[in-house]
């Protein structure tokens, strides 16, 4: 069974990002707003709430297709995995994925890509994001 | 050791259209960051007896060591000569503005020097720019400027955007600045202190890292703070109705300052309650970045402007001191009428505490004959029988529309010291007095307080407690010395003082370890004295003495929950705060003159 991070209950946003820096420390050990695969901005002025982007971990990622090297790979159940040693850094999966869920790290120059752990999920004071198996949508 | 970028200060001159970053371990090192490093780079930077509106007047923002880093690190210290008080002026804001300047590689940001044009400053990471501002200067609304620069600048999602209303551009004293709609540099006049130099806005974004000294151990304290945020009573409160969940204990009390202070029992408080407002009116709660709680409580406000279904939507964003300020003072009783007043003052840039109590001697001052038609322009003003009557005035204040308004946008004191009414001028040390008549704590600390604010010492909460077991004089002012030194440590940090309950000092330390510093809670406390001296040194050396403070007749003859207060006793306690404070040769008789 694999799992995703899905945003559950997006009105009900604060904006706090404590998802995105829960993400930056455990994947890169430091505390960062950029260095982060769940990404959280206003809807367009802060009266409208929020949005949060995160990998929807597809059956058939665009991201993997459009990558020339192989360096992103389909996961078995939806997803994909990022084997950085392929990786030239030409951003064909940033530009293939239209939710905007393939983050840029400017330092390494390569894609933050979704690992699917949810502990992110784990700092979200309010149930926005959920970790659930793919395919079985929770009822929250 | 600390991550490096913290010591990074940005220095702008906006008359040179220069800058430079220099690097400032000394004074983090010593002083932590927030406000100890402002007042250091205040003293540095801003000459005695400087017109506060002159170029020469600087404008510090800081930021902490934990900024960013652990939950409801969220706040930025501003720091200037304010206009309003002619000494120290320190404002705190939270929205993105603490992180932002966090993650764009800066502890401190200091802006100097005044443009010939409006100009705003845009800084992402280490690019830095100047930029024209002459289409968004005389702008109707702060909220539009916000609009305009969210289009044209980078890094949605981690920015934030600054910047003043009409009043700020006017020089009102007391104008402000606004920050991501629903958060505010409120008090003493860092608006006008922007408007003097044409700065518009501050825009700053970053995409930096912030590295720990110990990872694992960093994320160990982090994990323990964070649940006790969520998990635990201390601050839910914050959360569930704000800060106006004060509104009906104060009132049951009789201390919710009502009609100038005429009373302190406010018969509508039920229909500006947090409860009220919470049922009928709130439609989102949001946060300041890296804040779990979200007491930021927005109200939705559906009014009709024409027959045939015609509706505007207002979202307004409420808390106990504008309640207090344009509601209870000005004995406005209607919710609609409340927000919308909020909501204008907002979009002013003018701050809603001084604005109200400015208005609420003049609504006195009008129905006692000292002013008159002639100098309101037609506004006849009648406590809470009609919102539009204030909501007019609050916009000729912005705009300094005659020469009575203008008096007025120079605070409560100035009008009153020209066209009468000073017992009822409820200002102290010059700044517009918060919405607390809880008792001799409270005023004590206003009239003491390092910024004249209820947040300096809390006062109000040990009146609470007096209210409950007898205190004397002496402990109550003891009290108010420990709050104000512990406040600065967490002020230094920057840590929200919402979060006090859970950042004790040994706390405090813990949480700062795996970062690099190794600090005892009781150096922390020396240091938090060593501050607060630091910042009485600067307004003894621009003229504060508090020997010589006004108290305003009406905070004595409107009797407080613990009893009517005499003159004596407050000058008495404020001789004992100068004792206790280890403020007596700061304050020195040898300095009055």
């Amino acid at each position: 069974m694999s799992y995703r991070i899905s945003v559950a209950n997006i009105e009900r946003c604060i904006g706090c990002y404590s998802c995105m820096f829960a993400c930056s420390r455990l994947r890169f050990g430091v505390v960062s707003m950029a260095k982060s695969a769940i990404q959280v901005k206003s809807a367009g002025g802060i009266e409208r709430g929020f949005v949060v982007v995160v990998c929807r971990a597809c059956v058939d990622p665009p991201c993997a297709k459009g990558c020339p090297t192989g360096a992103l790979t389909p996961r078995p159940g939806g997803g994909v995995t990022l084997d950085e040693s392929k990786c030239i850094g030409c951003k064909s999966c940033r530009e293939a994925c239209i939710v905007g869920a393939v983050v840029w790290d400017e330092e390494s120059n390569l894609p933050i890509v979704c690992r699917y752990c949810g502990f992110c999920t784990k700092f979200c004071p309010h149930n926005v994001i959920v970790f659930e198996p793919i395919g079985r949508e929770l009822v929250v | 050791m600390t991550d490096p970028s913290l010591y990074n200060v940005l220095y702008i001159d906006l008359t040179e259209g220069r800058y430079e970053v220099q690097e400032r371990k000394d004074l983090f090192e010593k002083y932590l960051g927030g406000t100890g490093v402002a007042i250091k780079l205040l003293e540095e930077e801003c000459p005695k007896g400087v017109d506060p509106l002159s170029p020469e007047n600087p404008i510090i923002f800081a930021v902490g060591p934990l900024t960013g880093l652990y939950p409801l690190a969220s706040k930025t210290v501003a720091m200037f000569k304010s206009p309003l008080t002619g000494n120290l002026g320190e404002s705190h804001a939270g929205g993105r503005s603490a992180a932002a300047i966090r993650f764009a590689g800066y502890g401190a940001i200091v802006i100097k020097g005044a443009s010939k044009t409006p100009v705003y400053i845009s800084i992402y990471n280490d690019q830095v720019r100047i930029k024209d501002a002459t289409a968004l200067w005389g702008m109707r609304s702060s909220y539009a400027v916000g609009r305009v620069l969210r289009e044209v600048e980078p890094g949605a999602g981690k920015r934030t955007i600054m910047r003043i209303g009409i009043a700020g551009e006017n020089l009102v004293r007391y104008a402000n600045v606004i920050v991501e709609s629903y958060r505010h540099f409120g008090r003493l006049g860092l608006g006008a202190v922007f408007g003097s130099k044409r700065l518009k806005a501050v825009v700053v974004a970053g995409t930096r890292s912030v590295k720990v000294d110990d990872a694992k151990a960093y994320a160990k304290v982090y994990e323990e703070i964070y649940k006790e945020v969520v998990g635990t009573e201390v601050m839910s409160k914050y959360h569930v109705l704000g800060t106006a969940e004060n509104v009906l204990p104060l009132n049951a009390i009789g201390a919710l300052p009502t009609r100038n202070l005429m009373q302190t029992r406010f018969e509508l408080a039920e229909s500006i309650s947090g409860e009220l407002l919470a049922e009928k009116y709130l439609v989102r709660k949001i946060a300041c970045t890296h804040c779990p709680i979200g007491c930021i409580h927005l109200a939705s406000l559906r009014i009709a402007f024409a027959p045939g279904h015609e509706y505007e939507t207002l979202i307004v964003p409420y808390d106990y001191e504008p309640i207090y300020a344009l509601g209870s003072m000005l004995g406005i009783g209607s919710a609609d009428g409340l927000l919308r007043l909020i909501e204008k003052v907002d979009g002013l840039g003018l701050d809603a505490i001084s604005t109200g109590v400015a208005m609420a001697w003049a609504t006195e001052a009008y129905q006692r004959g000292l002013i008159t038609d002639k100098e309101t322009m037609g506004l006849r003003p009648n406590w809470g029988e009609d919102v539009d009557v204030y909501i007019k005035m609050a916009e000729r204040i912005a705009r300094r529309a005659n020469e009575f308004y203008s008096a007025l946008a120079d605070g409560v004191e100035v009008a009153a010291s020209k066209y009468g009414g000073l017992d009822f001028a409820l200002a102290c040390g010059g700044n517009e007095v918060p919405g607390y008549h809880t008792g001799p704590a409270a005023l004590v600390g206003f009239l003491t307080g390092m910024r004249h604010s209820h947040l300096d010492s809390a006062g109000y909460s040990i009146d609470q407690r007096a209210l409950r077991a007898l205190m004397t004089d002496e402990e109550m002012v003891r009290q108010l010395v420990e709050e104000e030194r512990f406040r600065n440590v967490l002020t230094s940090l920057v840590v929200c003082l919402f979060a006090r309950g859970i950042y004790k000092l040994e706390r405090v330390a813990k949480a700062l370890e795996p970062l690099g510093t190794k600090v005892s809670p009781e150096e922390l406390l020396r240091l938090g004295a060593e501050i607060v001296r630091t910042k009485a040194a600067f307004k003894a050396r621009e003229g504060y003495d508090p020997y010589r403070l006004r108290i305003a007749k009406r905070f004595l003859e409107t009797p407080t929950p613990l009893g009517r207060l005499t003159e004596e006793r407050i000058r008495n306690m404020i001789k004992m705060y100068v004792e206790k404070a280890g403020l007596s040769d700061v304050y020195a008789p040898s300095s009055r003159g």
